[in-house]
């Protein structure tokens, strides 16, 4: 789950560590009050997208009027396809240095990955392609926690005006609020020296683990929603995993991995996919709502059945799925490839309840689901 | 890691919940043998034929000790399951659960590199040694998908293991074992481990590997694949996906250039391995290498 910056600085601030004076508009009136209060200002857009300076999203302000007329045409603009709707009206720096901070949970280490460099502003794949003799790493034993000690190490021989002791204190605090927040990446880019010598965070992005947000209700309300179609919000509120696509053949099968070659399969036999649904692990029970979501695409001409049981049982998800199907009679051709745990029993189902046979496997379904879109297809 | 043998002692974690006593029964039909299980609230009382302990620690002092924990635990409770387990001095550790936070999973997985412990998962099925024991929830009983013979098999998705190991039997070829390693994008057994005890597992004469678009595993395991003299074949889901989705597995997504299928297509073409566009076609690849 992803956060935009007037969530993430908080987390920052409540740890410790140094943001500017800011507050947040949804008008153009809101954010002259605001520069009203804090003086010299900085307009930022808030979308849950990068390079929002590049687009224009980031304006400076010295007065409460330039902070009118430029929120005025900051809220409204487009951003990589989104809406501005507020901006953070924040106090503005007086920039020395700008460095590069983050800690993420890194797949290699498995260990929490603490990323220090001096080359800030940029974004991190520009960092690991320009400079990437520049970027320190750290792989931090997370039973310990981060050490001042090896923090100290990570940037020994930089050249940070003196100021070494105090990134290193802004680093640990980092930490902190990366385990309390249980984030998969928190990072601050730009994390600036000022010409006054403070260590203050400019930007913030996080990202928590969507397997920790049970444990983080509260703040999980705040989180950007995805940008789900309606569909797909059908699909989260059920916990079935849906992803709508451009495609003519619905998909419906269990596991990850068997869906995404479902997809593939049909790609191969040279048809488009209309979606991703699964039913697989403890979802296997819904059969029935996962199928209505599915027909529920208008642009859906034939569709692929693609049960392969080990813990998702093929009699179950064949039951829920034939339930629905009773219930909508749906026009539509469909193609089964059935095995795994409970076959047996599921095929003696398509049987006895819809009359049909499965295909002996995937290919053979998936290529006659191809073939039936393709010809209902009016050209 | 290692390869589940029928003289390993199995511990259960979770054996008393529903999906628990299922696959335990179904676990020690096949030929696993299991030895206990782990539930405090049901400790000195018997599951499935066996002892329920009241931790891990407690079965390795009270029984005859144990050398794999297979883990039947709700994401939450994982934390401290694995911790008891590796405290208890386990050599394996298989974790079945999805959705286990991140950070708890690197805690555990730091405490197991201390203690030599081998994880494999979270999110896995599990693993199969054909014929001789299986772990998870594996169809290992169902002979038209697991058959004594000399494929090794692993794979990231259990469901599509198991569709491939399918098409291997209605070839007429059987398995020597599937490893499961789990769709996390985290997780103990890599691509590359699994790779190397198939290859070193004795009766394996060719090897399957079934990846997904996502992180490294595939571009690592290539390196080690450019090793091996045996056939090696693979098959990578996800070509068709949408770029910076979660196709279902938190670990299966493209991000940017990085984990997609082209570049694990080029890695293994490049370390010798034979490309399957569907999974179908293992069938006519291994009659050209095994007859």
């Amino acid at each position: 789950m992803n956060f935009q910056e007037y969530v993430a600085k908080p987390l920052l601030s409540a740890a410790g560590i140094t943001v500017p004076k800011s507050q947040l508009a949804t008008t153009p009136g809101q954010a002259a009050e605001a520069a009203k209060n804090i003086g010299g200002v900085v307009i930022k857009a808030q979308v849950p997208v990068g390079k929002r300076g590049k687009a224009g999203g980031i304006q400076l302000a010295d007065t409460p009027d330039q902070a009118r007329i430029h929120s005025n045409n900051i809220i409204g603009m487009e951003i990589s396809g989104l809406i501005v709707e507020k901006v953070l009206v924040e106090a503005k720096s007086d920039i020395a240095f700008e460095y590069y901070a983050a800690i993420l949970n890194d797949p290699t280490s498995k260990s929490p990955m603490l990323m220090f460099s001096t080359e800030g502003g940029m974004d991190i794949e520009e960092i690991t392609e320009n400079t990437p003799e520049k970027l320190r790493k750290h792989a931090i034993d997370i039973r310990l926690g981060l050490q001042l000690a090896d923090t100290i190490k990570l940037l020994g021989g930089l050249e940070l005006k003196g100021a070494n002791d105090k990134v290193a204190n802004v680093l640990m605090k980092l930490y902190n609020a990366y385990r309390d927040n249980d984030a998969e990446l928190l990072e601050i880019n730009p994390l600036i020296q000022t010409t006054n010598g403070d260590i203050v965070a400019l930007d913030c992005k996080f990202v928590m683990d969507d397997s920790a947000i049970k444990r983080h209700a509260q703040l999980s309300l705040q989180g950007t929603p995805d940008n789900l179609t309606p569909i797909e919000k059908i699909g989260e509120d059920n916990t079935i995993k849906y992803i709508e696509l451009d495609g003519n053949v619905g998909v419906l099968a269990n596991g990850a991995g068997l869906t995404m070659t479902t997809m593939d399969v049909i790609r191969h036999h040279g048809g488009t996919p209309a979606n991703f649904c699964e039913i697989g692990g403890e979802a296997y029970t819904k059969g029935t709502i996962a199928l209505k979501m599915v027909l529920e695409k208008p642009s859906v001409k034939s569709l692929v059945v693609n049960f392969c049981g080990a813990f998702a049982r093929c009699d179950v998800m064949m039951d829920g799925l034939l339930n629905a199907w009773e219930e909508l009679k749906p026009e539509l051709p469909v193609f089964f490839s059935i095995a795994g745990t409970g076959d047996k029993e599921a095929i003696r189902m398509l049987k006895d309840r819809l009359g049909m046979e499965p295909f002996p496997d995937m290919d053979a379904a998936s290529k006659a689901a191809v073939e039936a879109a393709n010809a209902g297809v009016i050209v | 890691m290692r390869i589940l043998r029928k003289h390993h002692r199995v511990l259960i974690h979770g054996i008393t919940g529903k999906q628990g006593t299922f696959w335990t029964e179904r676990m020690q039909e096949y030929g696993t043998q299991v030895i206990g299980g782990v539930n405090p609230k049901k400790a000195g009382t018997t599951h499935c034929n066996v002892p329920v302990y009241a931790s891990a620690v407690n079965a390795m002092e009270n029984g005859k000790g144990f050398d794999s924990s297979i883990m039947f635990i709700p994401p939450l409770g994982v934390k401290d399951a694995a911790m008891d387990a590796i405290k208890a001095g386990a050599k394996n550790i298989c974790i079945l659960t999805e959705h286990i936070p991140v950070q708890d999973v690197m805690y555990f997985m730091a405490a197991a590199r201390e203690h030599g412990t081998m994880i494999t998962g979270p999110n896995t099925a599990g693993s199969v040694t054909v014929g001789e024991c299986f772990q998870g929830f594996m169809p290992a009983f169902n002979e038209r998908i697991f058959k004594k013979g000399t494929v090794g098999v692993m794979s990231r998705s259990g469901s599509l293991g198991t569709l491939m190991c399918q098409n291997i039997v209605s070839a007429g070829f059987g398995q020597s074992a599937f490893i499961g390693i789990g769709g996390d994008p985290i997780i103990g057994t890599t691509t590359r481990d699994a790779l190397e005890a198939l290859n070193t597992f004795k009766g394996t004469e060719a090897v399957v590997m079934v990846g997904e678009i996502g992180g490294n595993m595939e571009e690592d395991a290539a390196e080690y694949a450019k090793t091996m003299n045996k056939p090696t074949f693979a098959f990578i889901a996800g070509g068709a996906a949408p770029a910076g989705k979660k196709m279902g597995h938190a670990g299966a997504i493209v991000m940017g250039n990085k984990g997609t299928y082209a570049s694990k297509k080029k890695a293994l073409e490049g370390a010798g391995v034979t490309i399957l566009d569907t999974p179908s076609y293992i069938g006519d690849a291994l009659k050209e290498v095994l007859a």
